[in-house]
């Protein structure tokens, strides 16, 4: 029997796709630049059925991918050549949510939201919230550390992790970390979080839930410059204020957020949101203080939310900011890098040259507080070089947040997109670091093969000089 | 017994190279961890100190793994900062090394999570005597495999530390601790729940038991009053208030609590287990963390108990076998064989 046929066997009908027209929605991801045929697209109810087709593709040297709803930006999800595709969409069951422990292990084809949702009769929450929220899966969630809004008060996906049951590549089941806040011995499943895949398809994830704020303070300013606005978020860093979230969108994604959802922003250059979160007696106070370094900020316009309707309609716009810009213009890639907060102004002054350079409209939408980059880079796919033209903007954007001393990714993961930039952030020596280690758990490189690690690290000097 | 005194990466990476078998030695605050076993020479990283780069603005640092925590934590607190999880045994010379290599976190690691949420990036000497880096010195950072991670607790099984780079905040303006005795541990159980589940944004919970909470709160000065109250309401208790609390809370984290045990562990915990965890043969003891995190200091019996009952814990002092249970083989032997070939570093 071949492959496929015992692939077969181990699914009920209807649930290992092979014809054409079923397989095209998986050729891409969100990153739809890239496409590729998969052998198959197979979709597991249950944790076994993962493991066996796993375990099966171990055994016939067949390459596989992991994918949750297809929101990856970078092409994480993008099936490789003569490879299956394990969509988990379905595997979508919050296994136990305990409001005491304050935690929830879910199936890895949970969305985000749904955690969310379901805690909030229990006063509780998770924390990480990329704007992908409402469709992207807790198991993409982990394989890139996803971030969102608030990250610099609350971090990434990893820290809320807590456990994991994974299946590695070979098709061992492992359980990594555990129930509780604290563990002894190696941080696995915190070191899972953020391989993109690479090292195993997590089945099981224990998430840690945190006590919904008890007040929100959500303030909207409105500048004349973008760096007006960058000099505002540092003034608020260095008053001792710790926001839950500071967000800036420029005029072209202000202008895309508006047409999209109509969230009522004022007409202006620049947009910062500065959100604070806690105890009521403690956000009044902070709310003070914020009101007086954003007045000495100069800023144009400021409005604070006086409802939960008014703040919704602020985050609104942001959260849409991404899909909106498609209103812009056909095609889009939207970079992530990350640069030192200080060097916020600079990076996006010399993005504003990039894009007179090359002739490509681009628009900013970011998490200010952590200096994370969303430049967007409009462009016309049907036009000849046109995507080229925006690929080779996109990488100068990369160069210069790694010169900048920040990281090619703050969230959106290496993927296939940015694996070519990973040897401009890590020396020889570390990429050889990272590939011992795939080949050491997945010694036919089968997960998510073609990802994260560029060709052709693996410098035979270095190889010598450990043999 | 052998000793080298490394005080610079590359010294580090000549050490690894030269010697078949290592123990990485911070300020050995932790002697069950850093001290050699046959046949190891001790790698004494207490040479390689000092703050490479700290940038108030960016809430990040970056300093020599041997750095003395004490040491960093002055240059945090002259810009109105600190590490929020609160690292243990600080008063006593623990290295910023030695406490991701234990993995330990404090107790004010309530308010916004453990070292593992703090740590941003590492460069590392790898069993071949490698300098490998992971992470980077940005708050936010998705690139590449996170091997500052794989750091927290690792005993120094897959390299040597020699530079961290951590994520810190501004430190509360004001402090303000509340002490309440309930009774029974019953009643202790059921308060310290309720309030681990409200969003009262405490800076530590901690129970000693049987059944006293000990409560901080930081913020603004004009706020804690009002907090304090409603803390007190909630409880319906009045407790008692400690104004200056530093002092109290620094001895907690330097764990003086443990004096006079002969061993002492970390117990990682939850609300639920503390109960079985209470019927043990356990010396002095307080659960940090909202009752995620127990130190205790036990005798051989105490710890035989542990072990027998199959709770994992790592052991700070007094016993040779330092970490229950081992790391599972399947996951962690894999990648310990990748960057450990030859088994130079300690664990598995
Ligand atoms: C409009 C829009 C806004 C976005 N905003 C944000 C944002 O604010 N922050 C952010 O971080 N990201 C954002 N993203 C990116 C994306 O949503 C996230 O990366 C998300 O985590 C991907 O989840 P997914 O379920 O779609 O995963 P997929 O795209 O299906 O997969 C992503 C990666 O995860 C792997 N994977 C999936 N499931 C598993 C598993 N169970 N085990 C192992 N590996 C697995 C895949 O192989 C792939 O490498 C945005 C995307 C879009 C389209």
């Amino acid at each position: 029997m071949g492959f496929l046929e015992e692939l077969k066997a181990l699914f009920p009908p209807g649930r290992v796709l092979t014809r054409e027209a079923a397989l095209a929605p998986y050729e891409s991801d969100a990153l739809t630049a890239y496409r590729r045929r998969p052998l198959a697209v197979v979709l597991p109810e249950r944790k076994k059925e993962v493991v066996e087709a796993v375990r099966l593709c171990h055994r016939h040297g067949v390459p596989f991918v992991a994918r949750g709803s297809g929101t990856s930006l970078s092409g994480g999800s993008l099936p490789v050549e003569g490879g299956i595709v394990l969509a988990l969409n379905r595997m979508n069951r919050i296994l136990r949510l305990d409001p005491r422990a304050k935690i929830a292990v879910v199936e890895p084809g949970v969305v985000n939201l749904e955690v969310s949702r379901q805690a909030a009769p229990y006063g509780l929450y998770y924390a990480p919230d990329p704007s992908s929220q409402p469709i992207s899966t807790l198991g993409g969630n982990v394989a890139f550390n996803s971030g969102g809004a608030h990250c610099l008060k609350y971090g990434m996906t990893a820290g809320h992790v807590l456990g994991l049951e994974v299946v590695t590549p070979t098709g061992e089941v492992v359980r990594l970390g555990g129930e509780s806040l604290e563990g002894v011995g190696p941080d696995l499943a915190g070191f899972f979080v953020g391989t993109e895949g690479l090292l195993g398809v997590a089945l099981e994830i224990t998430l840690r839930l945190l006590p919904r704020p008890e007040a929100y303070h959500t303030l909207l300013a409105a500048y004349g410059s973008l760096e007006a606005a960058g000099n505002a978020v540092s003034q608020v860093i260095r008053s001792g204020l710790l926001p839950g979230a500071m967000e800036i969108m420029d005029r072209l994604a202000i202008e895309a957020a508006e047409a999209a959802v109509g969230a009522g922003y004022p007409q202006a250059e620049v947009l910062l949101i500065v959100e604070l979160e806690g105890p009521k007696e403690e956000v009044e106070e902070e709310a003070k203080l914020l009101a007086q370094v954003i007045e000495e900020s100069g800023a144009l316009e400021v409005r604070i939310a006086q409802s939960e309707a008014e703040r919704q309609a602020i985050w609104k716009g942001r959260k849409a900011a991404f899909s909106a810009v498609g209103r812009l213009s056909p095609d889009y890639i939207v970079q992530d890098g990350v640069v030192p907060r200080s060097r916020l102004g600079e990076a996006l002054k010399e993005i504003g040259r990039l894009s007179q350079e090359y002739g490509l409209r681009v628009a900013n939408v970011f998490h200010a507080g952590d200096g994370n980059l969303h430049p967007l880079v409009l462009y016309d796919g049907k036009k000849p070089g046109e995507l080229e033209r925006a690929e080779e903007l996109a990488g100068e954007i990369l160069r210069l947040c790694v010169r900048l001393g920040g990281s090619l990714t703050g969230e959106h993961g290496i993927g296939v997109e940015k694996k070519a930039y990973m040897p401009e952030m890590f020396a020889p020596e570390d990429l050889l670091a990272m590939e011992r280690v795939k080949e050491a758990l997945d010694p036919r490189g089968l997960a998510n093969r073609g990802k994260v690690l560029p060709e052709g690290v693996v410098d035979p000097r270095l190889e010598g000089a450990h043999g | 017994m052998a000793e080298v005194r490394p005080t610079s990466p590359l010294e580090v990476q000549e050490a690894v190279r030269l010697h078949p078998r290592l123990r990485p030695k911070g300020a050995g605050t932790k002697p069950a961890l850093s001290a050699p076993r046959e046949g190891e020479v001790v790698l004494d990283l207490s040479g390689l100190r000092g703050l490479l780069q700290y940038e108030p603005e960016e809430f990040v640092f970056t300093a020599y793994a041997g750095t003395p925590v004490k040491e960093v934590e002055e240059a945090l607190r002259a810009h109105g900062q600190y590490l929020p999880f609160h690292p243990p045994l600080a008063g006593r010379g623990a290295t910023l090394g030695g406490t991701v290599a234990a993995g330990l976190s404090g107790p004010m690691r309530e308010r916004f999570g453990g070292l593992r949420d703090f740590l941003l990036g590492v460069r590392f000497v790898d069993g071949e005597g490698r300098l490998v880096r992971g992470g980077g010195q940005v708050v936010k950072n998705a690139a590449g495999f996170p091997f500052h991670r794989l750091m927290v607790g690792s005993l120094g099984a897959f390299g040597i530390m020699v530079e961290l780079s951590f994520k810190v905040f501004p430190y509360p303006r004001a402090t303000r601790t509340l002490r309440v005795a309930l009774g029974n541990l019953a009643g202790a159980l059921a308060a310290l729940e309720r309030l681990r589940g409200l969003p009262l944004d405490l800076l530590a919970l901690d129970l000693i038991p049987p059944a006293t909470l000990e409560i901080r709160l930081g913020g603004f000065p004009e706020s804690l009053e009002g907090r304090l109250k409603r803390l007190r309401e909630l409880l319906g208790r009045e407790g008692e208030a400690l104004l200056e609390d530093e002092a109290h809370w620094e001895g907690v984290r330097d764990l003086s609590f443990l004096e006079g045990s002969p061993i002492w562990v970390k117990v990682p915990s939850t609300p639920a287990r503390i109960p079985a965890l209470e019927g043990l043969p356990l010396g002095p003891r307080r659960y940090l963390s909202g009752g995620e995190l127990l130190y205790a200091g036990v005798d051989p019996e105490g710890l035989r108990a542990l072990r027998g009952a199959g709770l994992p814990h790592l052991v700070l002092k007094g016993a040779e076998e330092a970490l229950f249970p081992p790391p599972p083989p399947a996951f962690f032997g894999k990648v310990k064989a990748a960057l450990d070939p030859r088994g130079r570093l300690p664990l598995g």
